[in-house]
């Protein structure tokens, strides 16, 4: 870990302000993926900025019948909102299929979407990669890419994002909301936030130079059924090898976004229209293009399988 | 005392604190966090510094250049040492590959430099400024299959033959001929491996992790050319071993030499993602096995034929040893392969050689069975042995593996298992059964301990001993405390001091008999001693109570030998009967119950059974711990654990826990364990033998087995994850 100067600062816009100003400037909130990345120098900030105890820890309802919530809102509290538990029931199960116990009290939703991929070879700074040093070449493609992207990737890098939050606030149709350093606030809808690696895999979402995630708004419950299903190696602390969330109404019309598959929550609205026909004909578009490596090309099944078994259960 | 004929009846056997469930005496320092580990021993030298390794990035070549100027101008730096300042340490017979010095570069992560300053996050972070330039050797070989298919040709010394394989393999009705594969697996142990070293009136002591004491102490005087008794080792708790820490590594070394040069005390702790590469690994194998029978179930061939990586000099994987003696048959060849690679030092971890070589064979019994419409358990009790298949003289001193057999089957309700292959559902999941045998075999090694008697009856006892999480510190206290008649609460000891007579040390599941027995000579040299105070023969006193009876009269133990202590010191050593008359071995019978989903494939296991034999069982609660660990370690290695090998740069790509999955309590539903009651002389005076290593053996086998049974698909190929067979699994209705 490098040695960096770290403040603490007294507001959003003052925080988004100095990192804006600052070179190689990180904010810190719950810290679980930044620290580690620091101890193995993987991310080498030299200045972090602390937005713990800036206000953003509240989950409030909005005027539309959603809901805002706070960027530093811990994933434990969030899992456990009775509103979020009532009527986003996806989000919790998402939520506590991830990571541990420990590590939700920690993390924050702000950060669980900025965290950074798995990848072995982003993991090692022996090897090459795109992500962590462009234009270094990209290890994984012919390497252990078993747990890697099979869709939305590139030659230059095939990482996938992570989190099991992302996944769920996806078919919920989040919004980020954010403020830069002149105070501006924005609103990205989820689906544009994270971008794809194209040549530029290092740039992650959408987000500039110094701004910062102040909220993740919900618009009104979408009614429906809820489910979250995760594969993965062991029944629990462990990444998803495939996950669906799945929020299905009566009609049997509903919302599909996959995990575990591309560098983004993976969802096209364009294949929900076929969930009436079942979990083969969804899958069959959503992942129409999927380019995987000898490894990972399980994932294609697995994630039809992992849709029928959630329909299936649907219907119980 | 010599141990030259099978035990008679003894003062061991008297069953009032030995073999008793006693909770582990070390519990509490455990569980409240004031056990000194070693890394935390903040109070045995003033002035401690902190090195952090340096590591290779290349897997093989050498180094050409190193700049350390940046490093050595870092705050808090202390001292950069890097590997090119000197010759390569000698290394012990025991370590394949150097461990610190010179320009060749062996494997990835080879430690190539210490940094050390005043604090770790200085040393930390100076470390990762040492820039090294490398020539990369093209020349190397990370790929297991390719070097098989390289080398299946080759004239290999057959490990064992008995009789004519060949024909009566073609020769017999039903044959099995499959290969399987086991991936490098990792032990880690909970505590990485860590040393504190000071160099002090030309005495190097380290406080460490370490399994065996005494031959890390020869190890270390032999890296640093010191006389044995200029070299301390003290290694009171370790935090897990599984082997990891049987030998000397580069923590200890880099420690020492940091110390040296830096004139002051230098710990050294391996980072975890530095463990799997920079340490010692289960190698990787292949396996080919070959089983004939007659149509009536008796095996007449059995061939095993196995492939491994080492580096130049090692011996991998040797997982044709369970094939040696483990099932009848009268014709029998083993093949051992270890190819020469360029990964990783493959050495011990738990049950080196059994673990992976019955991960194969006891699938391989599973298919044989089917082929024989043969009920598993009826298949492996026909084709028990009692003597040595090899060599019919020599007898097993005991072997009740077809009651473990019986009584697993019974307990676990065998008879309702599923019997159509991926025929039973629950719900999503499909249901099935499996069970395989287990093997291990039963060494001793001399072991020596010294008994106080304090003048209050309280009893020291001291051995350089070691207890890796397994039980020792409570097994040894209540051998003392049977053999002295005093609580268990007035017995002390003291383990993992180099100060301390040398003991078996904690290897090859040999600790728990070896141990005891040493500590039981020493009690019987002290009850000689008490005997001459008393003026009576040591064979007519009665200890108990914290009374010794003799005669008609009744003395208190406290203030026997007066104001003074009452010390004895002995030294069990195993003649060579146990292995010229007889085999001696542990045996178990694992089931297990599996439910895998219908349709995504994930595995979890419901419940599993073992039925163990391992004579007289010294403490049932800390043994049943170790079987469970093991039965858990097991499921790890059917089901997630792999080092997975990244052929074309020569390292292990899953290089820590995040990546390197063991099972978390929510993969294995209930586990139960039954040892038999059994006393086997020929183990030990105490009549024990170990279980930590029989607990991890088979247990891969019976998952997979049931693996198979709930799919209908077979994977030879471990660990088995899900995309090994989804794509053949049937689709739910």
């Amino acid at each position: 870990m490098r040695a960096f100067t770290y403040q603490r600062a007294a507001s959003p816009q003052e925080a988004a302000l100095a990192a804006a100003g600052t070179d190689h400037a990180r904010f810190i909130a719950g810290g679980t993926n930044l620290l580690d990345l620091m101890k193995i120098e993987v991310e080498t900030p030299t200045h972090l900025i602390d937005v713990n105890g800036l206000g953003l820890d509240t989950i409030e309802a909005t005027d539309d019948g959603g809901l805002r919530i706070g960027a530093l809102v811990r994933n434990t509290d969030l899992a456990a909102d009775h509103r979020v538990r009532r009527d986003y029931g996806v989000l919790t199960r998402a939520l506590v299929a991830g990571a541990s116990g420990q590590l939700r009290n920690k993390a924050t939703t702000g950060g669980n979407l900025l965290q950074r991929t798995r990848c072995p070879y982003f993991q090692d700074t022996n090897m090459p990669c795109n992500k962590r040093q462009p234009g270094a070449g990209c290890a994984a493609r012919e390497g252990a890419s078993r747990q890697l992207a099979i869709i939305g990737a590139s030659e230059h890098c095939i990482a996938t994002h992570p989190s099991d939050m992302a996944v769920a606030l996806r078919v919920l149709d989040a919004r980020v909301e954010t403020i830069d350093g002149q105070g501006r606030t924005r609103h990205i809808s989820l689906a544009d936030f994270h971008v794809l690696p194209g040549e530029t895999p290092h740039i992650e979402s959408v987000l500039e130079k110094g701004e910062l995630i102040t909220a993740v708004t919900l618009p009104a419950p979408p009614g429906g059924r809820h489910f979250y299903h995760k594969v993965r190696d062991r029944s629990s602390y462990a990444f998803a090898l495939v996950s669906v969330a799945l929020v299905l109404r009566a009609d049997g019309s509903g919302r599909v976004a996959l995990g575990g598959v591309a560098p983004k929550p993976w969802r096209d609205e364009r294949a929900e229209a076929a969930l009436p026909r079942g979990a083969g004909a969804v899958i069959e578009r959503l992942l129409d293009g999927a380019r995987p490596t000898q490894e990972n090309r399980f994932k294609v099944t697995l994630a039809e399988r992992t849709l029928a078994a959630v329909l299936a259960e649907a219907k119980e | 005392m010599r141990f030259d004929q099978p035990a008679d009846p003894n003062a061991a056997d008297q069953g009032r604190v030995l073999g008793r469930p006693h909770a582990r005496i070390d519990g509490p320092l455990k569980t409240t966090g004031t056990a000194p580990y070693a890394y935390e021993r903040h109070d045995v030298a003033v002035g401690q510094l902190v090195g952090y390794p340096v590591v290779s990035a290349i897997a093989k070549g050498r180094i050409k250049a190193m700049d350390t100027r940046a490093a050595e101008a870092a705050p808090g730096v202390v001292a950069v040492i890097t590997t090119l300042d000197r010759e390569p340490l000698p290394k012990a017979r025991m370590n394949v590959v150097h461990l610190f010095g010179g320009r060749d570069i062996q494997h990835y992560h080879q430690a190539i430099a210490v940094v050390v300053a005043e604090t770790f996050e200085q040393a930390r972070a100076a470390a990762a400024l040492v820039r090294t330039d490398y020539h990369q050797d093209p020349d190397a070989r990370f790929d297991l299959a390719a070097e098989r298919r390289a080398h299946q040709d080759d004239e290999v010394e057959p490990a064992s033959r008995v009789g004519d394989f060949d024909s009566a393999f073609q020769a017999a009705p039903v044959k099995l001929d499959a290969t399987y594969s086991t991936p490098g697996q990792c032990h880690a142990q909970m505590e990485p491996h860590a040393s504190i070293a000071q160099w002090k009136d030309g005495t190097l002591t380290l406080w460490t992790a370490n399994q065996m004491v005494a031959w890390s102490r020869k190890a270390l005087a032999k890296a640093f050319d010191l006389p044995l008794e200029k070299v301390r080792l003290d290694s009171p708790y370790i935090g897990g071993g599984f082997g990891a820490k049987l030998f000397l590594r580069a923590d200890a070394v880099l420690a020492a030499v940091a110390a040296r040069a830096t004139g002051r005390p230098v710990k050294v702790a391996l980072p975890r993602p530095m463990i799997a590469n920079n340490a010692t690994h289960r190698g990787l194998t292949i396996q080919r096995l070959r089983i004939g029978a007659n149509e009536d179930g008796r095996i007449t061939a059995i061939g095993h034929d196995n492939t491994t990586n080492t580096p130049p000099g090692g011996g991998g994987e040797e997982a044709t040893i369970p094939t040696e003696h483990f099932y009848a048959g009268a014709n029998r060849l083993l093949v051992h392969r270890p190819l020469e690679m360029h990964l990783p030092e493959s050495n011990a971890m738990r049950a080196p050689g059994d673990t992976a070589g019955q991960m194969a064979l006891e699938v391989a019994m599973d298919e044989m069975a089917e082929k024989l419409h043969m009920d598993p358990v009826a298949f492996r009790v026909l084709n028990d042995t009692q003597v040595d298949p090899g060599n019919p003289e020599r007898r097993f001193s005991q072997r009740h593996f077809v009651e473990c057999l019986e009584r697993g089957a019974r307990e676990f309700g065998w008879s309702k298992r599923n019997r159509t292959p991926g025929g039973r559902r629950d719900g999503v999941w499909l249901v099935g059964h499996g069970m395989a045998g287990a093997y291990r075999g039963s060494p001793a090694q001399a072991s020596g301990a010294r008994v106080t008697l304090k003048p209050d009856a309280r009893v020291r006892v001291e051995t350089d001993m070691t207890d890796i999480g397994t039980g020792s510190y409570t097994i040894i206290a209540q051998t003392a405390a049977e053999m002295l008649g005093v609580p268990l609460e007035a017995v002390q000891v003291s383990l993992g001091d180099s100060d301390s007579p040398v003991s078996a040390g904690s290897g090859g599941q040999w600790g728990a008999a070896s141990a005891t027995a040493g500590v039981y000579a020493a009690c019987l040299a002290l009850r000689e001693r008490i005997a001459e105070r008393l003026g009576a023969e040591p064979g007519d006193l009665a200890f108990e109570d914290g009374q010794v009876r003799h005669g008609g009269e009744t003395t208190p133990l406290a203030g026997i030998g007066g104001d003074g202590d009452l010390v004895a010191e002995d030294r069990i050593e195993f003649g060579d009967f146990r292995d010229k008359d007889y085999v001696l071995a542990t045996f178990a019978s694992h089931f297990v119950e599996v439910g895998v989903h219908a349709y995504t494939g994930e595995i979890r296991v419901r419940r599993m059974l073992a039925v163990c034999d391992a004579g007289r069982i010294l403490n049932p609660i800390t043994a049943r711990s170790q079987v469970i660990g093991g039965m858990t370690m097991g499921v790890g290695a059917a089901l997630m654990e792999e080092l997975k090998v990244d052929t074309r740069y020569g390292f292990f790509a899953t290089h820590d826990l995040a990546s390197y999955e063991v099972p978390v309590h929510a993969d294995i539903g209930e586990q139960q364990v039954i040892f038999l009651d059994g006393e086997d002389p020929c183990s030990s005076p105490l009549k024990a033998k170990g279980v930590g290593e029989l607990g991890i053996c088979g247990v891969s086998a019976a998952v997979a087995n049931a693996v198979y049974n709930a799919t209908g698909v077979r994977v030879r190929d471990y660990p088995i994850t899900l995309d090994k067979f989804l794509d053949r699994l049937p689709r739910p209705a």
